[in-house]
């Protein structure tokens, strides 16, 4: 009987409703956590996978010996080798496409690659304008290697503790 | 100045009332309208507020011009018709929404002497033109040969209906204790100070009044009419631009009705709540802010908007039949209950309240 009453009074008191409204007029008060995304950015890892590049070495040698692993363990099938023996004996490729549609950022050609030749960076935003501009060609992910080798070498050594 | 009046002589006496009339009307639906877009941005600002996010702020300062880009953006929207509608309904059905929602202000006094149709019949009036709202969207929902859009005004219909018993016994209470159907009589009743207003001795009839409100324009927790996780968006999922965007008129000016209501019922509509007390009201300048005013109104009715908002962004939907049993089962003899014992308080003169 009491417990019955107990019931009639919170319900016809609607105190669970109050408790509910209680939490979101709290949180109208509440610090917001939405980031501006133009003009503020969250961190980004070092080990962040975006737009890919290809290194060279520091005496401006290419780092890339057409090994083919990352083309046989990408999953997505994006990239494409083609190669030939260069005039020094030395194994080279003559094309490095990758196409950045197929590409599905698993990281795995940086993982497969034994001289740390094609990396992916932390650089998320860019675009294409016209058809074609998908694939990423060898003088492509080698300038594009070129503009960022510092932040690339940088994010490399802060992630190699860990790998 | 006097040209203009040399002029208004000459016209006749009955186009005189009528274009004063039309006057009047612009007056009220301009605002209305303008209301009623801030109104859904201060609903996407509050909501996200209460999300721990910042709403709308990109469209000019802080986004206050994110309605107008709305507005704009629908209006240039083409209004696209399903092949096997019913054309003629199909585009009556937005209208027919529309027009009660926005008639019904004509009996709202929004202070002694600011009102269009000063009525005896005001409550009446009001009850009448809100029932006819549900037209709108049960054509709609029929008209737009969708199924999604049937069982959503389906829902709607009978969930309306149902509400609006427990919605007139509420006002059956206020007009027992006022004595009178006129609104601003009923305000009037309430004067003397902030303890006369009919909130106290009405409490109970105030919340089933306000909580029938809330399901009488679909609004959460009782919006399974729009139920966007099982029927995508009920009754208006067919609609585009400016068709759409008529049902949102009517359902944010129906929002705003009911806020009115309540504020004009139960808080003593333009009635200030320091009313009695004489020396806050004789204080220059400010004292005009402490007295009687629109402004009160207003104040009151942005505190029932901000209710609904509070409500949609804290409580998750009733169930279709939940909704029926709260209106059925519980409001519906909970008004009952009150309305007899108001009556037994009257006829016994008790005070302070009802005397």
């Amino acid at each position: 009987m009491i417990a019955n009453m107990k019931h009639y009074f919170k319900s016809f008191a609607l105190l669970e409703l109050f408790k509910g409204l209680k939490v979101t007029g709290t949180h109208l008060f509440s610090k917001k956590v939405t980031i501006q995304y133009p003009e503020e950015k969250t961190p980004i890892s070092p080990r962040f996978r975006g737009h890919h590049a290809l290194r060279r070495y520091p005496n401006g040698e290419e780092r890339c010996i057409a090994c083919k692993l990352c083309e046989a363990v990408c999953p997505a099938l994006a990239i494409t080798i083609d190669l030939e023996e260069r005039d020094d004996g030395t194994r080279r490729t003559t094309q490095y496409d990758i196409d950045m549609f197929k590409c599905i950022y698993c990281g795995f050609c940086e993982e497969a690659c034994p001289v740390d030749a094609i990396v992916e960076t932390k650089i998320f935003e860019y675009h294409f304008e016209e058809r074609g501009e998908n694939i990423m060609t060898k003088e492509k992910l080698l300038a594009f290697g070129d503009k960022h080798e510092v932040m690339i070498a940088k994010d490399k050594a802060a992630d190699a503790p860990y790998r | 100045m006097e040209f203009f009046s040399s002029i208004w002589g000459f016209v006749p006496e009955w186009l005189q009332i009528l274009i004063v009339i039309l006057l009047k009307i612009v007056a009220i639906i301009l605002p209305l309208i303008l209301a009623v877009a801030y109104t859904t941005y201060a609903e996407r600002k509050i909501i996200g507020y209460m999300q721990d996010r910042l709403g709308p702020n990109r469209v000019g300062p802080k986004g206050w011009l994110q309605p107008i880009a709305d507005t704009v953006k629908l209006m240039f929207k083409e209004i696209l018709q399903p092949t096997k509608a019913s054309v003629a309904v199909f585009y009556i059905a937005p209208l027919l929404a529309l027009a009660p929602a926005l008639i019904v202000w004509a009996v709202i006094p929004f202070s002694e002497t600011m009102i269009l149709a000063d009525i005896n019949v005001g409550l009446l009036f009001i009850l009448a033109i809100a029932s006819l709202d549900v037209f709108g969207i049960i054509l709609a929902g029929w008209a737009s040969n969708s199924k999604y859009a049937i069982l959503s005004s389906l829902r709607a219909g009978a969930q309306v209906v149902s509400y609006e018993i427990a919605m007139g016994f509420a006002l059956v209470g206020v007009l027992m204790a006022a004595g009178s159907l006129n609104l601003n009589d009923i305000i009037k009743a309430q004067s003397g100070n902030i303890t006369d207003w009919f909130v106290w001795p009405l409490f109970g009839l105030f919340a089933v009044f306000f909580i029938s409100g809330v399901a009488e324009t679909n609004r959460a927790p009782f919006d399974v009419a729009e139920g966007e996780s099982e029927i995508v968006a009920g009754f208006h999922v067919e609609y585009s631009g400016m068709a759409f965007a008529l049902f949102f008129l009517a359902e944010y000016a129906s929002m705003l009705m009911v806020s009115t209501l309540a504020g004009v019922l139960f808080l003593g509509g333009w009635l200030s709540p320091f009313q009695g007390l004489d020396f806050l009201i004789d204080l220059p300048i400010i004292g005009m802010f402490f007295g009687n005013g629109v402004h009160w109104l207003l104040l009151k009715t942005a505190f029932f908007i901000f209710l609904y908002f509070w409500f949609r962004a804290t409580f998750p939907r009733y169930r279709y039949d939940q909704i029926m049993r709260l209106g059925w089962k519980i409001l519906i003899p909970v008004t009952l209950v009150w309305i007899f014992l108001e009556g037994a308080a009257i006829a016994l003169g008790w005070k302070p309240w009802l005397s």
